[in-house]
């Protein structure tokens, strides 16, 4: 088993060097390189950028730098204001971190428990209504969500403040992020349940005289959560770029909308160190979700 | 013993029924055939078909999006307007026609039409850029649908060749492509498709007026990155199905009794990997209509004044609280074609997935 | 004469599809003595198992009884309320199924399941609970019983499997356990095994089996009473000479035919024509007469009613009547 672990993790760190040969190799496919585009620089402040970029040493070079500096922390300095990117990520993160975990967790309990509702009262009105409801929203994007609830609840009808320093009301965009993904776990929870029920095994759950209660509780629910289970990462993945548009919307200061800002400032070293940064955060959920499967399915456990 | 009590129903023997013989002729194969009634034969695609049909749900989604194409492909030969047209009355800009109500009309006009003239409605108002509203939304649909559409055939074709070489070929082949598809399935897409976006836009120049200009660099990038890297999912499902269907004691079967591989993939690989091509492309459109909307939200959409759903919604966010219309409209379209979509998704897998088949 | 453990009386069970009303069981009636085999043979599509499931009231969820009574030590317990039938289910009456893979919940282990089953009728717990399991797991023939406690479902093989299953199904001490196909799924030599299994803890544990199958040979070597059925119906019943030398009903003289014996070891096998019955549509007369080679006009409006043959033997075929109207014809003294 701890085979699979350091496989898996290793495989996880190659897709991150991946990403940042790919990163790095198209922010420098931009003719003129990322750095002298846009702004008049003065010789002074051209010389100090080659300095800390080495930007006259050839390009595998530039890249082997730019990874060290990485693995130490240090991510550059953004073109926009100058400020160390570091400071700016680690300003910006835990207000994401907080909005994306409460969203990926409002979606994952909220939906498997609807799903499993549905599946349990099939066909009667609280199945119905999931259904609906749980459909119509896996046709909202997000960022139409964002706007609507934003127009509705903090424009017109002045309940919920708009985003600032003080007011930081997590309401709104916990709602708009999770919406998606809790309507899909929703309908994944309710087949993987209606599925799990119609096995086997619960057959012989039945015959052996455990309660109904007892059988989908115990034996049902245990089997459907697997699907689920698998859905998480890409769940977050959605979270992690969605975080981008509800952030812009709400003007939640954290690193999406940081992200969005930079790329209409064509503020290329912030581009890619957020890029990294996002990608590797996706990247090793992918490998938490992956290795927690295993745990709830002990038949993987041994392939 | 006995596995009756013979106490509880009268039991008879033969005699005591007091029948006589005549009753007991033999019964020919004409009147055998008579009380034979088997079930209905159809064919595994009339049935889907009959299933389909019979959900209320697809069905209107069938009637929904056919009403929607029609109009797209009608309302720019009714309505008089230009997408990137700033309204003009007799021939003078007419400034005083930004951001207009639904159905209403600016002063210049009115003073139009009282003279006598017909002035076509503007159905959904206009924009802060005098153009009319309902015109941008119809070709925004048009720009969603046709990238929607063209990005799921990218996907389609792609992702069907790499998986059935894959799946076919086997051994080595299978395994290195198969790795592959791991390391590509692994990249996070939305970021890029970003990256692209920014490089290429800066690196694509293209001659001005050309249809690809009018689309923009972005698309074109979503167009790359859809083709590099999001038929990974098709070419799996594609895969999984070869290689089950390889397995299947049917096609043994059909190679014993001296069956050609070309004959063997026409008859039996084909129609199977059929119904999983379509409900995953039907499945894929709303999803590369939902990329494309996201990208120009981010304002890496297709290039202005050419309208996207997406760019519509990002630019209604700023005058939201005043024209909360110029949202609404965009965002219900989107809305309508992703759902759909997915119900037409939904009823056609309800249908046709043969798995679902108890 | 033993009790009457168990007495099925006009059983009508039906499935609710989109294509219509599918009639599994039509008027399926039989008793269970104490401490017999009883068998029950049929074709796929015959209602066999449908039957063990609507005694054990766990049908699918479009399928119910539609009339009839199931009695058992003389209560209806197709009228018994939830907790009534969870009580009687393990307890009263077992059952064991056809694919032990699949029955067996895959993320449990196998002591997780046993004990459970054991839990459920009994108070044991902890150590107690322990060594009953261990008991159990010996008593079917398993060896090694503390690991195999602790290992899940797909590591074990097949014949483990569904020894493990007849553990849990016996763990209560039933009365009655109904084994519904259970070689069907695995290898013949444990197949072998299997049936020796469960003769051998019959004899020494004195419950009722019910032994469902298509599989003859089965039959014939294990059952004291069997009872033969097709589209639901019963043909044929009585004791297994009875209808091995014996065999009453066109269906069960066909079904002789087809398979090899020490009789016909040099002709060729008669397999009996045409597709098994449609059971939406079931015909106005009786349901095999469409495959019958010697059917008759009064076969295909009619359908026969339940005559004896002799103490022992019941079926439902018009040619004993046309046989025995014959018989009386020629011989007229004779009655």
């Amino acid at each position: 088993m701890w085979k699979y672990i350091l496989k898996r993790i290793l495989l996880a760190l190659f897709t991150v060097f991946l990403i940042c040969v790919i990163t790095f190799a198209l922010m420098n496919a931009i003719p003129g390189g990322p750095f002298n585009k846009e702004k008049a620089l003065s010789e002074a402040t051209i010389a100090s950028l080659n300095a800390r970029y080495n930007l006259d040493k050839p390009l595998y070079v530039q890249f082997f730098m730019y990874m060290k500096n990485l693995l130490h922390g240090d991510f550059g300095v953004s073109l926009k204001n100058g400020r160390e990117i570091k400071g700016i990520i680690s300003e910006s993160f835990p207000v994401s971190c907080r909005l994306g975990l409460s969203a990926v967790i409002v979606a994952l309990i909220l939906g498997t428990i609807f799903g499993s509702l549905a599946a349990l009262m099939r066909n009667k009105w609280p199945d119905r209504l999931i259904i609906f409801f749980s459909t119509l929203f896996t046709a909202v994007p997000s960022f139409v969500l964002a706007t609507l609830l934003l127009l509705v609840f903090s424009i017109k009808l002045g309940w919920i403040p708009v985003w600032s320093a003080e007011n930081t009301n997590y309401l709104l965009p916990v709602i708009a992020l999770a919406a998606y993904p809790m309507a899909y776990t929703t309908r994944l929870a309710k087949t993987s349940m209606l599925d799990a029920l119609s096995q086997d095994y619960i057959r012989t759950a039945k015959a052996k005289g455990v309660s109904k209660y007892k059988v989908i509780f115990k034996h049902a629910l245990r089997n459907s959560l697997l699907p689920i289970i698998t859905y998480a990462g890409p769940e977050i993945a959605y979270i992690i770029t969605g975080s981008m548009v509800v952030e812009t919307v709400f003007t939640v200061g954290g690193i999406g909308s940081k992200f969005v800002s930079a790329i209409s400032n064509r503020d290329y070293t912030m581009i890619m160190a957020t890029t990294i940064f996002l990608a590797t955060l996706m990247v090793f959920a992918n490998v938490i979700c992956d290795l927690l499967y295993k745990v709830v399915d002990p038949r993987i456990k041994y392939e | 013993m006995t596995t009756f009590d013979v106490n509880k129903t009268p039991k008879k023997y033969a005699l005591s029924l007091q029948m006589d013989l005549s009753k007991f002729e033999k019964a020919t194969d004409e009147e055998k055939k008579q009380q034979d009634v088997m079930s209905e034969s159809t064919t595994f695609f009339k049935d889907g078909m009959r299933k389909l049909f019979k959900n209320p749900l697809a069905v209107a989604s069938i009637i929904v999006l056919a009403f929607i194409i029609a109009t797209i492909v009608v309302a720019p030969h009714i309505v008089p307007y230009s997408y990137e047209e700033i309204l003009s009355v007799e021939g003078k800009r007419d400034k005083g026609a930004k951001n207009l109500r639904p159905f209403e009309y600016s002063k210049a006009e009115q003073a139009y039409i009282e003279k006598g003239n017909f002035r076509f409605p503007h159905i959904f108002g206009t924009d802060e850029q005098c153009r009319d509203y309902f015109i941008r939304v119809i070709y925004g649909t048009r720009v969603s649908l046709v990238v929607g559409f063209f990005a799921s055939l990218i996907v389609l074709l792609i992702g069907i060749i790499y998986g059935s070489i894959s799946g076919y070929a086997g051994g080595k082949v299978d395994l290195i492509m198969m790795r592959i598809v791991d390391i590509i399935y692994s990249l996070p897409d939305m970021l890029v498709i970003i990256l692209l976006s920014v490089v290429l836009s800066n690196v694509l120049q293209f001659k001005p007026d050309s249809f690809l200009a009018g689309m923009g660099s972005n698309m074109i990038s979503l167009f790359i990155v859809f083709g590099l890297l999001y038929w990974v999912g098709m070419a799996r499902l594609i895969r999984a199905q070869i290689l089950s269907i390889k397995e299947n004691e049917y096609i043994l079967a059909a190679r014993s009794i001296g069956a050609k591989p070309g004959h063997i993939i026409r008859k039996h690989i084909i129609p199977n990997c059929l119904s999983v091509i379509i409900i995953s492309t039907a499945l894929q459109i709303p999803s590369a209509i939902f990329t494309e909307s996201y990208l120009s939200f981010v304002g890496l959409g297709v290039q202005a004044p050419m309208p996207s759903l997406g760019s519509l919604a990002n630019s209604a966010r700023g005058g939201l609280q005043s024209y909360p219309y110029k949202l609404v409209f965009p965002a219900l379209m989107i809305c309508l074609i992703v759902l759909s979509l997915n119900l037409l998704g939904d009823g056609l897998r309800d249908a046709f997935d043969p798995k679902l088949n108890k | 004469m033993k009790e009457i453990l168990l007495r099925v009386d006009d059983l009508h069970t039906t499935f609710k599809t989109d294509k219509g009303e599918v009639q599994a069981v039509n008027g399926l009636s039989f008793d269970l003595h104490a401490g017999e085999i009883l068998g029950i043979v049929g074709e796929s599509g015959s209602g066999k198992s449908v039957t063990a499931y609507s005694i054990m009231q766990i049908l699918a969820d479009n399928g119910s009884v539609k009339s009839g009574k199931v009695l058992y030590k003389g209560q209806n317990i197709l009228e018994y309320s939830a907790d009534e039938m969870r009580k009687f289910r393990g307890k009263c009456c077992s059952i064991i199924f056809q694919d032990p893979m699949t029955s067996l919940n895959p993320v449990f282990t196998i002591g997780n399941q046993l004990k459970e089953a054991i839990k459920l009728h009994t108070d044991k717990k902890g150590k107690e609970l322990h060594a009953r399991a261990i008991e159990m797991l010996e008593l079917v023939g398993i060896n090694e019983p503390e690991r195999r406690l602790k290992q899940y479902p797909f590591e074990l093989s097949g014949g483990m499997r569904q020894r493990v299953m007849i553990a849990m199904a016996l763990a209560c001490e039933p009365d009655v356990l109904i084994a519904d196909e259970p070689t069907t799924a695995l290898d013949v030599t444990i197949q072998a095994q299997i049936l020796e299994e469960i003769q051998k803890l019959q004899k020494k544990m004195g419950m009722a089996v019910i032994l469902v199958t298509h599989d003859l040979g089965v039959i014939a070597n294990m059952c004291d009473d069997i009872i033969v059925m097709y589209g639901g119906k019963v043909c044929e019943r009585g004791t297994a000479d009875e209808i091995f030398y014996n065999s009453k009903h066109e269906y069960t003289k066909g079904l002789l035919k087809s398979i090899p014996n020490t009789t016909n070891m040099n002709q060729k096998l008669e397999p009996i024509a045409g597709t098994p019955i449609n059971l939406l549509n079931l015909p106005k007369g009786c349901s095999f007469c469409t495959r019958c080679k010697n059917a008759m006009k009064i076969c295909l409006t009619e359908p026969p009613e339940e005559l004896f043959i002799n103490d022992n033997h019941i079926a439902s075929c018009w040619m004993n009547v046309k046989e025995a109207l014959e018989e009386m014809s020629e011989n007229p003294e004779v009655q």
